[in-house]
């Protein structure tokens, strides 16, 4: 009895060190280079245009959305700016379940790096553009709480916006007419694009770690990563499947998956990109709209957009760049910590609405804290002059 | 300046090369019922996932005749992972000799995927499984 109890507990050590016991590291294969190679930063391709954007590479289009970026005049209080949820020092994030402004924002505060390369903005993707999307939140009650007239009342009353406005679009809005104002109010959005399409992802470890690969220098690779970390690349891009929606240099498709994530406390689940994809086909600002591009071509995004049932409670992938900086993660934030993030796509729950499309990995622990240990290499400071993380200083 | 569609969306997405992509040129797949046989070639050679790109799809007979003027509707996914596609791809011209322009494609994984076309011509109806792999 005894020596079946003993071997019991000794089978149960066993079990349980197996379980927590990191993987080692294999040997890069040729397959995994290529593999590698598609998710550095040295695949992401030149920026693509903004279409319907005239401004969206103008200097000084930039210049004048960074100073309206960090301007709370644009509010209904006076205190709240887009750099109130959107903080330079956090990846343009808040640190927040859901963002805080006026009131308390429907979803998590997104981060805005990288963002001009996505077709859909949003958790949902209910706008399709940098533009378009950066003028919800001026007119959302609970965000900056104004409306289009009494942020061009600011543009047009300041000095230095109004002669900076008429150099890049001409004359000032007649505030009385509704047409010109809702021209104008597109145009401020075209400023921020221009500000916002600067801010490009930076070189992390794990980009320098793929040229070391690649070079096939030993030496530089120790250096760089950790056997965890090696480790948990190896299960990010094999076992984990991460790779099948976290994808290409911004790692991520820019598409739309439900992956099972429980609706926040006291809330109904979120329906996500099947009301976005309607919100989107309805937005006056979207590709086709009087302001947008408005050629089939350059709006082919919206015209073969997909929606349907398929999409219900799916929400847009987010990039994985400077994932360690940017919790809590999912679109209400749900899961405060990566660890609980990566618990959730190993368990992969039911769905509340819809199914989830993932499926149980059943990695074990030490291997989650591998995978863990490679998504801290995937930070860095955007790629842009110091100068653009900060309000600019007025004369 | 007119940008062409591919010339934007090329530059839309980001590039994932892939080594050993196979050609779409030399294969074709023949309908349930064996009524028409399918192929097509990709303005986006090799495949890339996350790009929105178009297909010239052909139709011909069984007996390898060309077929025009049929309609062709367009779905598909990837049956491993349980969902669709990514977008709503269709058929925006029809230029002649059994060629038909899909325009609206784009894969966001890797791995295999299917596009099931509904084919209706002179009357009769069938449906073709084409599978593609990224």
């Amino acid at each position: 009895m005894m020596r079946i109890a003993i071997a019991i507990v000794i089978a149960g050590l066993f079990g349980f060190g197996w379980y927590n016991w990191p993987a080692s590291p294999r040997p890069w294969t040729d397959a995994d280079k290529v593999v590698l190679q598609s998710l550095a930063l040295a695949s992401l391709p030149a920026l693509p245009p903004d279409s319907g954007n005239a401004v969206a590479d103008d200097p000084r289009a930039a210049a004048l959305g960074h100073a309206l970026f960090f301007d709370s005049r644009l509010s209904a209080n006076g205190g709240i700016s887009c750099s109130t949820c959107h903080q330079p020092q956090r990846h343009f994030t808040d640190g927040l379940p859901k963002g805080v402004a006026l009131g308390t924002s429907k979803r998590n505060t997104p981060s805005i790096v990288g963002t001009a390369y996505s077709p859909w903005l949003y958790w949902d993707g209910r706008r399709d553009s940098q533009w378009a999307q950066a003028l919800s939140p001026l007119e959302d009650a609970n965000e900056h709480g104004s409306n289009r007239r009494q942020i061009l009342q600011v543009i047009v009353e300041d000095p230095d916006y109004a002669n900076r406005y008429e150099q890049l679009f001409g004359e000032l809005p007649d505030l009385q007419q509704q047409a010109e104002v809702d021209e104008a109010f597109a145009n401020v959005g075209k400023v921020f694009a221009a500000y916002e399409r600067l801010l490009l992802p930076g070189r992390a470890p794990f980009d320098d770690y793929v040229d070391a690969v690649i070079a096939g220098n030993a030496e530089r690779q120790a250096e760089l990563f950790s056997d965890d970390e090696v480790v948990g690349l190896q299960l990010f891009i094999g076992k984990a499947e991460c790779t099948q929606c976290h994808n290409g240099p911004l790692l991520t498709n820019n598409e739309f998956h439900n992956t099972g994530v429980i609706a926040a406390p006291g809330e109904l689940p979120d329906k996500g990109r099947v009301v976005g994809a309607r919100e989107v086909a309805a937005d006056p600002f979207n590709c086709r709209g009087a302001f947008g591009a408005r050629s089939r071509d350059a709006c082919a995004e919206l015209e073969f957009m997909r929606t349907g049932p398929e999409l219900i409670g799916a929400f847009r992938t987010p990039s994985l760049r400077n994932i360690a900086d940017t919790a809590p993660y999912m679109h209400k934030g749900q899961l405060p910590t990566l660890h609980a993030t990566l618990e959730h796509y190993n368990e992969a729950p039911l769905a509340m609405i819809g199914h989830n499309e993932a499926k149980p990995l059943k990695l074990r622990r030490g291997e989650l804290r591998q995978l863990e240990a490679f998504l801290l290499t995937l930070s860095a400071p955007p790629d842009v002059e110091e100068k653009w993380l900060r309000a600019p200083v007025r004369d | 300046m007119k940008l062409s569609f591919s010339g934007i969306f090329l530059m839309l997405v980001f590039t994932v090369t892939l080594a050993d992509e196979p050609s779409s040129k030399d294969e074709s797949w023949t309908s349930k019922r064996g009524l028409f046989v399918v192929s097509y070639e990709s303005e986006l050679e090799p495949l890339q996932i996350n790009q929105l790109h178009s297909w010239v799809l052909h139709l011909e007979n069984s007996q390898g005749v060309p077929i025009t003027g049929a309609k062709i509707e367009v779905d598909g996914g990837m049956p491993k992972h349980d969902h669709g596609l990514a977008t709503s791809p269709r058929v925006t011209a029809a230029p002649g000799q059994g060629d038909y322009r899909l325009d609206g494609l784009r894969f966001h994984m890797h791995g295999d995927w299917e596009l099931l076309l509904t084919i209706v011509a002179d009357g009769k109806t069938d449906s073709v499984v084409v599978t593609v792999t990224l």
